[in-house]
């Protein structure tokens, strides 16, 4: 008798490599992703054409920009999702160790253009961020060590990753930029959680975050003055968040229409920041709706699938890389909500930015990676089940 | 809980002996039962904190997806700043030169936006606007005024003129919001020093002016803080400065040069009497900063304090200062010159040979580079390195700009034979004309070390000493014959004793190496020379002098005589008088007689 195992794919030798690859992906997570950027390009062409003017250029200068880059971010996304889970573990420590030297050298060899904080570098035809870099290959990092301390006799390597983790927050503490060193924190955070943390150190690490907050409130006007404008019951008008939250409202359920948009002459950051003011005045609250949805069927798909999934590096690095992303669509999208303190952080996919669309392509492709479909053994948990 | 079977069971160890198998086996299936599972205990916590996770991201999202609908469907309200809110301070200080001219200053004005429903002639007002903003078109604004909407800004500031014609349209819904705006009312001179302002937190009733670059965002604490006393006095002169900046952008465009920088600097208190960077800006319309390409290729891009060149020759003034002063040389002592020398399979050659041996003298005003290579290889490195550190070119320059800290300077990965020997004459070094021209400063005033600044001073500074009284002037002897018989002759301004040493270094290329035809060039002077007062600074990026039969490039072609204007018309501005030779003053007084 031959049972068959729901959910389980027979391998088969010799297969080649894309059938396999096509059958055993994520098709609806690359599907999803597709229409992001797809999106993100069409917004580009509102949202990136103020820009391009004030600086001289052709119209349509950063939508072709986006499109080359946005064509490079998804080869590699392809690339990378073909890749095995132990090549991408080796590549990623490699790049963790990389990424890492590069931020340590942003001091001495980085720039500014001029906005006060040195976070990238300049290669004179584009700019790159390493700390854009870095975080995907800090979850694997991370994934790889605490996997591993969950061996019998295994390395320290939670201890290890959390010494990674803090000097890496002292870099970009450094620079300064408090958005990336959250982001690492929150990373990390979550694969020590789904690691099986215990929970009465969750909630001690919880309690430090507020008395952070509350260190930061009391010592930085900077700092004070974004939560401040954020809890009072009014908006300052003239504040990036005011014309977003007109943006919003003026667009209703169905937009002002194409091209009928007024936000993006006045806000600085529409193509990258608050490029969602410009999707919600332009089109309405409609595709704000679709461009959630879009990012919370990647993020539930992949916990789903993660949830079968045995190997404890593979669940880790996954986890952390999908949470990753969907806490910087959710923070972006906060933002402009009105639901967060204004931070400056881009949407993965729909913003500009070179360095930001190759790094998420990276991610995402690994995420792929993690989440094909492979012999989880499931059917010896049946054959035992069935001995007894 | 159950009791943890132990790995090596005795009983079963004992059993596995009398049965001659190995009691290893035990230990490792022991071992692989208890990791099985550790790992599905781990597995299965991981699925229910996965579990959560997804609840929590989806709350999340859904949070966000309701919060924007609900924001979509309301109405667009008047924005007011709650009373709790941050007090926002308008009173920022001027900034002026060393003289009291306002430099930057404040300008009240008004932000102007409507109330759609009070507006009364929606018509009227549209066609009235437009007319008087010409960047506003009269169909958008009737719509805009006809639709429900309550509120909507206008404009962020306007001129005095616009304020009295939009009330003169008489319309009651049209609103004004006071601002107080940065003015710079001398356009864009010393726009690189001033750097530019903007508006921080706005409200209808009031704006916070904050500094984003140069002195303004330097001094921004100072500048806001409502407790100072007076205007921020600078060791700039505006009457200097625009002298400066017009004779460098009339020598930028004659000789088709990329961009020009020139440092004016008081040779004894090592204040910047002007500091100019062509392309410049305007600060009251600050460009935004270009977020790829080049930040050199900027007009923002300050030449003097942020950008590092290898400056070519100039540097052989710190390499004969330092021989001199080691008493290693004197001026008079014959050196080898004979080209090419040889050196770790790189040729050092010099531009123009004045035959195969030279004395110290020649080497400098002629620039012999090989002289001068000869000499650092006498002097060393290591000293070598240790003077150029104490003149401060191994440092990114003290000067109170935001700029200036990130400006290091690139030095050689390893100061060997060869980089000590291209360092004598200015290559493989890089670093930033103000920094240039405090060390020089330090070189001719007597010997003792200057720092450069933007802050007036009262009092000359009491630096420390780098070289002696008698090596200073026997420098500044050397750079007055390099103007009277060297490289510099166009450099003789009558009355003013100019004396200098000119660097024309080639441009080195993104990709290594160097190009041929594409130079900077430099002319460090120092005016008069018997006992300098000034310091001046002069560079230009890729000039090309085409009065000849063929282009020339050298620095004594192109920038001497663009810094022999600039002294020439500057000079008197500082209240410097020409000296008249004793024979020119008798043929003077003869005539009158």
């Amino acid at each position: 008798m031959t049972e068959i195992a729901h959910g389980t794919v027979i391998v088969q030798s010799g297969e080649a490599v894309l059938p396999r690859w096509w059958r055993t992906v994520d098709r609806v997570t690359i599907f999803c992703v597709l229409t992001l950027f797809a999106i993100g390009i069409l917004l580009g062409f509102a949202a990136s054409t103020p820009l391009a003017e004030r600086n001289g250029l052709d119209p349509f200068h950063y939508v072709i920009r986006q499109g080359a880059f946005g064509a490079m971010g998804l080869s590699v996304m392809i690339l990378v999702s073909m890749m095995g889970p132990v090549t991408i573990r080796r590549l990623g420590v490699l790049g963790f160790f990389g990424a890492t030297l590069a931020l340590a050298m942003l001091p001495a060899f980085g720039t500014d253009f001029g906005q006060g904080a040195v976070r990238w570098f300049s290669l004179g035809f584009a700019s790159v961020q390493p700390a854009e870099f870095l975080k995907p290959v800090f979850v694997i990092f991370t994934a790889w060590m605490i996997a591993s301390s969950q061996e019998v006799a295994g390395p320290p390597g939670k201890t290890v990753s959390l010494f990674a983790m803090i000097v890496i927050v002292g870099f970009l503490v450094m620079q300064p930029d408090f958005g990336q060193a959250a982001l690492i924190i929150f990373a990390w955070s979550v694969i020590y959680f789904v690691a099986g943390a215990p929970m009465t150190l969750l909630f001690a690490l919880m309690g430090l975050v507020g008395l952070g907050g509350v260190v930061a409130y009391n010592n930085s006007e900077h700092v004070a003055r974004r939560i401040d404008g954020f809890l009072s019951a009014e908006i300052d008008p003239n504040t990036q968040i005011a014309y977003a939250a007109d943006a919003i409202r003026n667009g209703g359920v169905f937009g002002a229409g194409l091209g009928e948009g007024t936000v993006r002459w006045t806000l600085p950051d529409a193509h990258t920041d608050f490029i969602i003011a410009v999707a919600a005045e332009e089109y309405g609250v409609v595709l704000v709706f679709l461009i959630i949805a879009l990012f919370a069927t990647i993020t539930l798909r992949a916990f789903f699938r993660l949830m079968r999934e045995r190997d404890p590096f593979i669940r880790l690095a996954g986890t952390g890389i999908a949470s990753l992303l969907a806490l910087q669509a959710f923070i972006n999208l906060g933002v402009a909500a009105r639901l967060l303190p204004a931070k400056g952080m881009t949407l993965p996919f729909v913003s500009y930015g070179g360095s930001s669309v190759i790094a998420t392509g990276i991610a995402v492709g690994m995420l792929l990676a993690f989440t094909r479909l492979r012999p989880q053994g499931e059917i010896g948990d049946i054959l035992l089940s069935r001995q007894r | 809980m159950s009791l943890r079977t132990p790995l090596r069971p005795l009983a079963r160890v004992l059993d596995a002996r009398a049965k001659g198998e190995n009691p290893d086996a035990i230990e490792r299936e022991n071992l692989r039962l208890r990791h099985e599972a550790g790992r599905d205990k781990l597995r299965q916590r991981a699925e229910s904190r996965l579990l959560l996770m997804s609840l929590v991201f989806l709350l999340a999202f859904g949070a966000v997806g309701a919060r924007m609908a609900a924001l979509a469907t309301t109405e667009a309200e008047e924005p007011r700043v709650a009373s709790s809110g941050a007090v926002i301070h308008t009173t920022r200080a001027d900034i002026v030169d060393r003289q009291g001219r306002v430099l930057a200053t404040n300008f009240a004005t008004n932000a102007l936006y409507a109330h759609p429903h009070e507006i009364v002639d929606a018509r009227a007002a549209a066609d009235g606007l437009a007319e008087i903003f010409p960047e506003m078109d009269a169909e958008t604004l009737y719509q805009r005024f006809t639709s429900e909407r309550r509120f909507l800004w206008l404009r962020r500031y306007l001129s005095p003129e616009q304020e009295q014609a939009v009330h003169d349209l008489g319309e009651p819904g049209l609103l004004f919001g006071p601002r107080e705006m940065r003015l710079y009312p001398n356009g864009p001179i010393a726009a690189h020093v001033l750097g530019g302002a903007g508006f921080g937190q706005e409200a209808v009733n009031a704006a916070e002016v904050i500094g984003i670059a140069g002195v303004e965002a330097q001094f921004d604490a100072v500048l806001r803080d409502p407790g100072q006393t007076g205007p921020l006095t600078l060791s700039l002169d505006l009457t200097v400065q625009a002298t400066v900046e017009e004779v460098l952008a009339g020598g930028m465009a004659l000789l088709n040069a990329q961009g020009a920088a020139a440092v004016m600097m008081d040779a004894h208190t090592g204040e910047i009497i002007a500091m100019a960077s062509l392309p410049d800006f305007d600060p009251n319309n600050r460009p935004r900063p270009a977020l790829e390409g080049d930040p050199a290729d900027s007009p923002l891009f300050n030449r003097t304090v942020q950008g590092v060149y290898e400056l070519g020759s100039v540097f052989k003034a710190f390499t004969v200062a330092q021989a001199l002063d080691l008493g290693l040389f004197n001026t008079a002592d014959m050196i080898d010159t004979r080209g090419p020398l040889r050196m770790a399979g790189f040729n050092i050659r010099d531009f123009r040979s004045y035959g195969p041996s030279q004395s110290v003298h020649d080497v400098f005003i002629h620039s012999s580079n090989i002289g001068t290579a000869r000499m650092a290889q006498v002097i060393g490195g290591e000293r070598q390195r240790a003077f150029l550190d104490l003149l401060g070119l191994l440092e990114p320059a003290p000067v109170e700009l935001v700029e200036a800290a990130n400006a290091r300077p690139l030095l050689p990965q390893r100061w060997g034979d060869l980089a000590t020997m291209t360092i004598s004459y200015g290559h493989g070094l890089s670093t930033s004309p103000v920094s240039l021209a405090a060390a020089y400063a330090s070189l001719v005033n007597g010997g003792t070390l200057i720092r450069p600044t933007l802050m007036r001073q009262d009092a000359p500074q009491q630096g420390q000493r780098v070289i002696s009284e008698a090596t200073s002037a026997a420098m500044r002897g050397l750079m007055r014959a390099t103007v009277t018989e060297g490289t510099a002759s166009f450099g003789e301004v009558a009355g003013y004793a100019v004396g200098g040493k000119t660097g024309t270094a080639d441009m080195p290329r993104a990709s290594g190496g160097y190009y041929d035809d594409r130079n900077l060039v430099t002319f460090a002077a120092a005016f008069p020379m018997h006992d300098p007062r000034y310091v001046l600074i002069t560079t230009l990026q890729e000039p090309v002098e085409t009065s000849g039969s063929e282009p020339r490039r050298t620095a004594g072609w192109t920038a001497v005589p663009v810094a022999a204007e600039i002294i020439r018309r500057t000079a008197p501005l500082m209240g410097l008088r020409p000296e008249i030779e004793p024979s020119a003053l008798d043929a003077l007084s003869s005539a009158s007689r």
